[in-house]
C-alpha cells in the first residue's frame, strides 16, 4: 500500500542543488546507494537529520556522515484525504519515523494502509524508485 | 531577560480596518493606504503626523510605497519584521526609544486575490512553489507528499492525541465557539450562524486528523494600528489602550509548524518563553488576564497556548476548551470574542484590533471588565505578544 502517483505529474524532487544549501546532498547521494545517511558532528557526536550548517549543541561545523541501520518506530503520521500536490493520489499517509539512532525522518510506508498505522509500530527502510530520476527511502513493517 | 523599560511606555490610539473579503478587487497598495487613513481618522491624527511605519515582510507593500501613497513628508523610523504580529514590537520600540512619535503598524495582504500565492496554503493547499530555498521542507518533506501547513500541523496533532488523549470532540469546541462569536461580528465573513459540535464532527477531514474547520481560511484584508506615547495619547480622540508589555520568543529546534526534531513536539516553547517575558515585564500573572486573544490559525495550537501561557497546566488544555463554557464570553477566560481567525480569516492583526475594541468597550461581543488582555501570535513558530490594559 505504497503511495500512488499520477504519472503525468512530476513528483516534488529534493532541490539538491539549491542555491542556499548543499548540505543535503550527501543524504540524497546515500539514498541512490540505498542507504540512509545521517550527519554526525565530528566534535560532539550529535546526529542530525535533516542536515544543517552547524551543530546546535557545540557549534562545530565539522561533520561526517554515517549509515543508519534503517530501523525505527512510527512517531506520528498524517493521512492526506485531499492531495496537496497533483503528483500524489489521495488518500495516502506521510509518516514521521524515529530511527533507532535517534533522529526522525519523514517518509511513507510501502505495505501498511493509513488506517492500519500505529504510533510505535516497528519499521525498516526500503528503497523505492518512484521516478526515473528519483529514489526515495520508504519504510515497511519490520520483522 | 530584557527591556523592562518598555512597560507602559506606549499606547495604541488608532485602528483602521477595511472590510474583509475573498475577492477585494483592489491592490494591496490601495488597501494599505486606505487602512492607515482610517486609523489616522480613528485616532484624530493628521496623516502628516505619522512619522514611523512598520510591517511584517510578507504582508503587502513596503513603507516606501505606502509613504509615497499617503503623501507623507518623511519617516524618521521604518522597518519590517517577520512572523505573527512581531512588527508590533518594532512599533513599540520605535516609539519607546523616541525614534518616532506616531508609528503605524499595517498589515495589508490580499491572500486570496493578491499576488502572493505560495505553499503556505491556508484552508486547502493546492499551489506549490518549486523554487523555494527552504531546504528542509522541500528536500525532506515534499518528496513524500508532506506538503502544506494543515499536513504539517496534523503530524504534530496526531502525536498530541497519542500523548494526551485529546480528541476531535474536544478540539472542535474552538471552531464552534469561534463560529458563535463570528456570527456576532459584522466584520467576520465566514459564519452567518454558529455551527454545532456535530457539524464540526461531520466536516471534511483534509489532512487527518486535521479538518477543514481546524484551519483559518485565507482572506483579503488590511489593518492599521497607531502607536504613540501615553502622554501624547492623553489629549487624543480615543481612550488610549496602554501597552503594558510586549515580547517575542523563540526556543531550540524551532521550525515553523514542523519542529519535528524536538524531543517533545507537542508543546509551544516559543510561546512559553514569550509569555513568561510578557508577564515578567507587566508584573502580573495569568490570573490577572480577563480575556485572551490567541492564535487559532490551526486549532490544535489553542489548547497548547493555554498550557504554554500558564492559563492551565500541561495536558489540561483539552479539558479547558471542551464544551466551550470556560472560553465563551462570560466564561472563566473568554478567547477570541471576535470569532478568531477561524471566523474572520487568517489575519493576525485582528487580535490586536479586537483587544483595543474590548478595552475601549466598543466590541460587538463585549466582555464585561475586559481591562487587561493578552494577545498571542505566532503559534507553531516564533512567538510574539502583548499585554494591553485600560489607561
Ligand atoms: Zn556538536
Amino acid at each position: 500500500m505504497t503511495v500512488e502517483y499520477n504519472p503525468d505529474q512530476k513528483i516534488p524532487h529534493p532541490a539538491m542543488w539549491g542555491v542556499l544549501y548543499k548540505s543535503s546532498t550527501p543524504f540524497w547521494e546515500g539514498v541512490k546507494n540505498k542507504k540512509i545517511m545521517l550527519q554526525k558532528c565530528k566534535s560532539c557526536g550529535n546526529l542530525l537529520n535533516p542536515p544543517r550548517p552547524m551543530c546546535p549543541k557545540c557549534q562545530s561545523q565539522e561533520n561526517e556522515w554515517i549509515t543508519a541501520k534503517g530501523t525505527g518506530k512510527i512517531y506520528s503520521w498524517v493521512t492526506f484525504n485531499e492531495a496537496p500536490h497533483p503528483a500524489f493520489k489521495a488518500p495516502y499517509a506521510a509518516v514521521l519515523v524515529e530511527l533507532d539512532e535517534g533522529p526522525r525522518i519523514v517518509s511513507n510506508m510501502v505495505d501498511v494502509k493509513p488506517e492500519d498505522l500505529e504510533i510505535g509500530m516497528a519499521v525498516e527502510v526500503t528503497f523505492e524508485d518512484v521516478a526515473e530520476d528519483l529514489t526515495l527511502p520508504k519504510f515497511r513493517k519490520a520483522g | 531577560m530584557a527591556i523592562e523599560s518598555i512597560k507602559d511606555k506606549t499606547a495604541i490610539v488608532g485602528i483602521g480596518v477595511i472590510d474583509f473579503s475573498t475577492n477585494i478587487g483592489r491592490s494591496e497598495w490601495y488597501s494599505a493606504c486606505q487602512c492607515i487613513k482610517l486609523a489616522a481618522d480613528d485616532a484624530g491624527l493628521n496623516i502628516y503626523d505619522i512619522d514611523g511605519m512598520v510591517k511584517n515582510i510578507d504582508d503587502g507593500p513596503d513603507p516606501s510605497y505606502v509613504q509615497k501613497g499617503l503623501g507623507i513628508d518623511n519617516l524618521t523610523y521604518h522597518s519590517e519584521s517577520h512572523w505573527g504580529t512581531s512588527a508590533m514590537m518594532n512599533a513599540v520600540q520605535g516609539v519607546a526609544s523616541g525614534s518616532c512619535n506616531y508609528c503605524v503598524y499595517y498589515q495589508a495582504a490580499h491572500r486570496v486575490s493578491g499576488p502572493e500565492k505560495s505553499i503556505s496554503d491556508y484552508r486547502v493547499a493546492r499551489e506549490v512553489k518549486d523554487d523555494s530555498l527552504d531546504m528542509i521542507r522541500y528536500d525532506f518533506f515534499s518528496p513524500f507528499g508532506l506538503i502544506g501547513q494543515p499536513g504539517y500541523v496534523a503530524m504534530m496533532y496526531r502525536r498530541y492525541m497519542h500523548e494526551t488523549g485529546i480528541t476531535p470532540e474536544q478540539l472542535g469546541w474552538i471552531p464552534v465557539v469561534d463560529s458563535e462569536n463570528a456570527a456576532k461580528n459584522p466584520n467576520a465573513i465566514f459564519f452567518d450562524k454558529p455551527i454545532t459540535i456535530d457539524d464540526y464532527m461531520k466536516s471534511k477531514v483534509i489532512a487527518d486528523p486535521i479538518r477543514e474547520l481546524d484551519c483559518a481560511p485565507k482572506v483579503d484584508g488590511a489593518i492599521a494600528i497607531i502607536v504613540t506615547t501615553p502622554e501624547k495619547a492623553k489629549s487624543m480622540k480615543q481612550k488610549p489602550v496602554i501597552i503594558s508589555s510586549n515580547a517575542a520568543g523563540m526556543a531550540p529546534e524551532g521550525q515553523f509548524h514542523t519542529s519535528y526534531t524536538r524531543d517533545v513536539i507537542t508543546e509551544l516553547p516559543e510561546m512559553k518563553n514569550m509569555g513568561d517575558e510578557l508577564f515578567r515585564i507587566a508584573g502580573i500573572g495569568p490570573k490577572d488576564i480577563k480575556l485572551a486573544m490567541l492564535d487559532d490559525t490551526f486549532t490544535p495550537y489553542v489548547p497548547l497556548q493555554l498550557e504554554a501561557l500558564g492559563f492551565c497546566g500541561k495536558g489540561e488544555g483539552a479539558a479547558f476548551i471542551e464544551g466551550g463554557e470556560r472560553i465563551r464570553v462570560g466564561g472563566e477566560l473568554p478567547i477570541n470574542p471576535d470569532g478568531g481567525l477561524i471566523g474572520q480569516g487568517r489575519f493576525d492583526t485582528t487580535r490586536i484590533v479586537e483587544a483595543v475594541r474590548q478595552i475601549r468597550g466598543t466590541s460587538t461581543n463585549q466582555v464585561a471588565g475586559a481591562d487587561t488582555i493578552l494577545v498571542a501570535s505566532g503559534a507553531g513558530g516564533p512567538a510574539d505578544g502583548l499585554i494591553l490594559r485600560k489607561a
